[in-house]
């Protein structure tokens, strides 16, 4: 009873600590990817005792700028509902990592530990049904801040999270036809098959249209360039414009936590979770009949790194779009939204319910 | 254990359905009611009724709550005002007839699965593992036609909808 305990605990704190440090990373990283993309120095200033780390302190004097600030709230705004709403989106963002595999199951203390905080036999949903609760925080922010440009902030915002949720929704299901499971560690144990013997059955290579789209969607999700029109934060205003101190950094946490939340997401459905081509249990297989033996645990601690490897990638890779398109006009989000995005999505899905049934 | 969550989920959910009557603001009482949602899919998931636990959300809290909330806050609905209430001879009338409703369907259910625990996975179909499947299993092969009327029913609903919203096509 006691050593499950610590287990569970352990694997909500690794979790917890591991994707608010990555997010605080994050934040750097932007600055310096964008500092090198615009050929600028970036970040480089913050120091203690003169010791710089290429500026990674930027992000603790960042925070306790974040809290050392003053807190207001507009006088006939909702006080309650004003400081509500920066916590139900980070909340909601935060508990959808809960479902994602990390890692293999595993023994240790003679027992069998999955990598991951629950196993759902509905995982996928569950991450699904978060996400679209952390649409609450933007309605919220943008209402209760009784300021017109807020308010009109948090309405583009919202419309704009559902319009991309349903495509989402079908993306998703066209993974779930394939793989047969909703519980996201079988659906990673299932991508550790081989198509024709020597291609892994990853998602991206069963469903590449939908791993695309899926993309497309997870980026107007975290409402960041190009999709960034709920904030704007250089010309039109978005819906935390009122916040500030603490509360305005939980909204910017928010961005970065459902960044990796996507990465990883993507990482899950579509690059094989934390599988490695041709890893099994007992070290490389590869196809041409050539092994390279391995011990359990190194094989256990490789898999947990390219899971890590893999989110950080996307992480990168969101973090360049960001940076390399510009924003979309309302109507063009609203357009490609729902005439381009989501009518391919639902013929993907037509496509791969019949590949299924005609293969099977 | 068990007890303690349901008792905890169970008050969470009638105090925030309370809330929403006692409540004068529409916004506060919309997510009193988002509350009483999330209440109820917690008892869901006590149940391993997972699959109708993440739906309630999705779908109640998630989709339809927010459209409510959407509503309110574009009408700019301020609080109620107490309005003197000119019925005031219903009250004595409304309070027993609501608490004989109760205790009539509490009964009912009492007495229907009174000594036997009801769990969502004893109805599944055999050979069947968890909820999701035995639910796509029943709504393909028993349930096809109320299925497939309600899904005609909601595209009813969609093409109304867009009748209303654009008077010319």
């Amino acid at each position: 009873m006691m050593t499950s305990l610590t287990i569970e605990v352990g694997k909500v704190l690794l979790v917890l600590i591991g994707v608010l440090n990555l997010a605080a990373v994050l934040t750097w990283m932007e600055r310096k990817q964008s500092a090198v993309m615009q050929d600028r120095i970036g970040a480089n200033r913050a120091s203690i005792l003169g010791f710089r780390a290429f500026g990674l302190f930027q992000v603790l004097a960042d925070s306790i700028k974040m809290f050392a600030k003053e807190d207001f709230v507009p006088p006939m705004g909702n006080r309650f509902l004003h400081t509500l709403a920066p916590f139900v989106s980070a909340f909601f963002a935060l508990i959808g990592f809960a479902a994602i595999p990390f890692g293999n199951v595993i023994h240790l203390f003679g027992k069998d530990i999955s990598l991951q905080v629950i196993d759902l036999n509905v995982g996928i949903l569950y991450v699904f049904a978060t996400m679209s609760l952390g649409i609450y925080g933007v309605v919220l922010a943008g209402w209760s801040s009784n300021n017109n440009y807020a308010f009109l902030g948090g309405m583009r915002g919202s419309s704009q999270m559902f319009s991309y949720e349903i495509t989402i929704g079908t993306t998703i299901l066209g993974v779930l036809m394939i793989f047969e499971s909703l519980s996201l560690q079988t659906i990673v144990q299932a991508q550790g098959e081989l198509l024709w013997g020597f291609i892994p059955k990853w998602g991206v290579v069963v469903q590449p249209i939908g791993c695309l789209l899926f993309l497309v969607a997870g980026i107007a999700e975290t409402k960041r360039v190009p999709f960034d029109l709920p904030e704007g934060e250089s010309e039109i205003i978005g819906y935390f414009v009122e916040y500030s101190s603490m509360k305005f950094g939980l909204f910017m946490l928010t961005d970065f936590v459902e960044t990796i939340l996507i990465a990883s997401l993507v990482t899950t459905l579509f690059f094989g979770g934390w599988q490695i081509p041709y890893l099994m249990r007992d070290g490389f297989h590869f196809p041409g009949g050539f092994t390279v033996s391995l011990s359990g645990t190194s094989v256990s601690l490789l898999q947990v790194l390219s899971y890590c490897v893999k989110v950080f990638f996307f992480c990168w890779f969101l973090l360049l779009v960001r940076w390399t398109l510009p924003r979309f006009r309302y109507d063009q989000l609203m357009r490609l939204g729902w005439k381009m995005v989501f009518p391919i999505s639902i013929l993907n899905l037509l496509a791969t319910s019949l590949l299924v049934l005609l293969l099977r | 254990m068990e007890l303690a969550i349901f008792l905890i989920l169970s008050m969470i959910g009638i105090a925030s359905a309370l809330n929403i009557l006692i409540q004068r603001h529409p916004i506060y009482s919309a997510l009193s009611l988002i509350l009483t949602f999330l209440s109820l899919a917690g008892i869901y998931i006590q149940m391993q009724a997972e699959f109708i636990a993440v739906m309630q959300v999705v779908i109640y809290t998630g989709a339809i709550m927010v459209l409510f909330v959407f509503v309110i806050m574009l009408l700019n609905v301020k609080a109620e005002e107490r309005v003197p209430n000119k019925l005031i001879g219903m009250r004595y009338v409304g309070i027993p007839l609501s608490l004989l409703l109760v205790t009539a369907l509490g009964l009912n259910i009492f007495q229907s699965f009174s000594g036997q625990t009801l769990r969502v996975s004893d109805v599944s179909t055999s050979g069947l593992t968890g909820n999701t499947q035995s639910i796509g299993k029943l709504l393909y092969t028993q349930y096809t036609l109320p299925f497939e009327v309600t899904s005609i029913l909601l595209l009813v609903g969609i093409v109304g909808a867009i009748i209303m919203a654009k008077k010319e096509l």
